[in-house]
């Protein structure tokens, strides 16, 4: 091209007149050709699908009935949805899964954060790494291991509460028999062991992230002023931690509505007995969908949990937001 | 009155407490992988007998063999790179390409733009995964590798990065600078911008190869074979037979599992300074 440009330099005519015309269209539309690709992609497989399956939820639809046999049937699936005591136990698993394997997460990040930032020097981004290993590993990966670890008979962690139960005290608060942890009763304990050991290094770093961008002339100014460590961190770290807060609470709420792997793997793909008791809404949809092949009402459900965590995400921004964005 | 060593050591509990604190929580959180290895290399027998297994055994040959017999091991892993791979080079290229646009130019409609491509973030994934599968069935893309690459090529988590970057990395004046040495618009990017945003890539592309390589929801339902599947979804169908061989089904984990501890070794630091920088700025 630049050769070009040379040679027409010597020569302007026709062919000036159109690299110049060349030149500006190119200038003029590069950057929407440049991001293009990404709506593109965007409107292909990101909003037509999201658009048709809100279609789909007014529709019955079962793959045996030919494609496109689409019967119109009013708000059918919802009321189905809504007087499913299958879908409401699936709500019920995970909002006590969202809080129980959410809200730890962030109460043993946070104090976690501070002392790594306190007392570790040459060794943080090491330590900080080992917390975060569970967070780059696949969730598939990591619920296989569990499932041996929390076997019944000699499994790992069932064997260390027996010798745990061994302890003056705390032996009071264990029970003394091997626990079953694959029953509908036990298996979302089970379940929140595995998200909380999951995602607390990832919300470590989020937090020590914010620590570390606080001004350190803060804390002397409180060091001068006879601030102890625990008063330094109640009044300069946790309120300057409200924005990271936030993002991180955010994150936890739109992660955990939509916990999908860890109980599918650990309900054996809904095959266990514990199934009624672990399955999050996300494995009831997909087996409404794919097991009992219910496209709409697979549909139906999806806006549901879309609606819920919208709602959940706007009164997070409530409680959070406005500090967050500095507007206290 | 307190004598000054008693306070030291006073001074010194809370800090002892930390690192007590710092072990317990480290060795928690190393203890499965731990397990992962060793129960890897024992037979199923043993891994459910007491005591279950603390050290390494002599089955993961066995295990490795059963591996073979029961699942097209490698083919799965093959099928996990590939996948991995190709999301991550286009990813690289599209990204960094409207980063690039994000950054570098004036026009109308870019805020707007730009608040569409990170509102995208928010909307849940797996709540489209059964109309994605439909359009995947009735574009005839079921069973093939680009069902999942060709989706993926232009994430916006990547978008905002390379946006941000190119924003404090890059000024403007280099770019007019190329384009009065009439570099095209295309040409300043690929010459000019790209060898500049290397790290930014590095980072960029080690997310993206960890996100693809841990892929299990979509890959689920898009591969309908056992020869299409990836190393995680073909690792599950192990655990729904009867007579479950978890040593098997441990060394295959390890296997996959392996690699990224490889890499996360190597670049610890990069990785998450990377995942954390975009939430900081926020």
């Amino acid at each position: 091209m630049r050769k070009s440009m040379a040679s027409n330099r010597l020569q302007p005519d026709v062919g000036f007149n159109f690299w110049m015309r060349w030149s500006n269209f190119q200038r003029r539309y590069a950057p929407y050709i440049f991001i293009s690709p990404f709506f593109v992609l965007f409107l292909v497989f990101g909003l037509y699908p999201s658009l048709f399956s809100l279609y789909m939820s007014f529709q019955s639809w079962t793959p045996s009935d030919g494609w496109g046999r689409w019967k119109f049937v009013g708000l059918e699936n919802y009321t189905f949805t809504f007087t499913d005591p299958m879908f409401w136990r699936s709500f019920w698993n995970t909002l006590w899964l969202g809080v129980f394997s959410g809200v730890p997460q962030h109460l043993i990040a946070i104090p976690l954060a501070f002392v790594i930032h306190m007392v570790l020097s040459r060794f943080k981004t090491f330590v900080t790494a080992v917390y975060f290993l569970p967070y780059i590993t696949s969730s598939v990966a990591i619920a296989l291991i569990f499932n041996t670890l929390f076997a019944t008979h000699n499994g790992v962690i069932n064997l260390v509460i027996a010798q745990l139960n061994t302890w003056p005290l705390l032996g009071a608060l264990l029970p003394d028999q091997n626990i079953n942890w694959f029953t509908s009763a036990n298996i979302k304990y089970a379940l929140a062991v595995v998200v909380v050991w999951q995602f607390t290094g990832w919300n470590t770093l989020l937090y020590l992230s914010a620590i570390q961008a606080i001004p350190k002339d803060l804390y002397e100014a409180a060091a001068v002023d006879g601030a102890s460590r625990w008063q330094q961190f109640r009044y300069i770290t946790l309120p300057l931690l409200r924005p990271m807060m936030f993002f991180a609470v955010s994150l936890t709420i739109i992660g955990n509505m939509q916990l999908f792997e860890q109980p599918f793997v650990l309900l054996n793909g809904g095959a266990s007995t514990a199934t009624p008791g672990g399955q999050t809404v996300t494995m009831y949809m997909y087996r409404t969908a794919f097991e009992w092949l219910e496209m709409g009402t697979a549909a139906s459900i999806a806006w549901i949990l879309f609606v819920f965590i919208g709602i959940l995400t706007y009164l997070n921004n409530l409680a959070f937001g406005r500090a967050a964005r500095g507007g206290d | 009155m307190v004598s000054p060593k008693r306070s030291s050591i006073l001074g010194l509990l809370p800090r002892l407490g930390g690192y007590a604190l710092l072990v317990l929580g480290g060795v928690l959180t190393i203890a499965p992988f731990y397990f992962m290895f060793v129960f890897a290399t024992h037979q199923r027998s043993e891994i459910f007998g007491f005591p279950p297994p603390l050290w390494f055994g002599e089955h993961f040959w066995s295990n490795y063999q059963i591996l073979l017999q029961k699942i097209p091991f490698w083919r799965a892993y093959w099928n996990t790179f590939y996948l991995a791979f190709m999301i991550t080079i286009t990813t690289l290229f599209f990204c960094s390409l409207a980063g690039f646009g994000f950054a570098m130019y004036n026009f109308r409609w870019r805020e707007p733009l730009f608040a569409v491509v990170l509102a995208t973030l928010l909307i849940p994934a797996i709540l489209n995964l059964i109309p994605f599968y439909l359009l995947i069935y009735q574009i005839g893309w079921i069973n093939t590798p680009k069902a999942l690459w060709v989706p993926a090529m232009a994430g916006a988590v990547g978008i905002f990065m390379m946006r941000q970057y190119i924003v404090s990395a890059i000024p403007r004046e280099l770019v007019d600078a190329a384009r009065i040495d009439g570099c095209s618009e295309f040409q300043i990017y690929w010459r000019i911008v790209l060898p500049l945003v290397r790290p930014a890539l590095g980072t960029l592309g080690l997310i993206t190869f960890i996100g693809a390589w841990n892929k299990f929801a979509d890959v689920n339902v898009i591969m309908r074979t056992q020869e299409t599947k990836t190393l995680p979804v073909v690792l599950r169908t192990l655990q729904g037979a009867t007579d479950v061989e978890w040593g098997a089904i441990m060394a295959g984990t390890a296997l996959l599992v392996a690699p990224l501890l490889l890499v996360f070794a190597l670049a610890a630091r990069q990785l998450m300074e990377g995942l954390t920088s975009g939430a900081v700025k926020n």
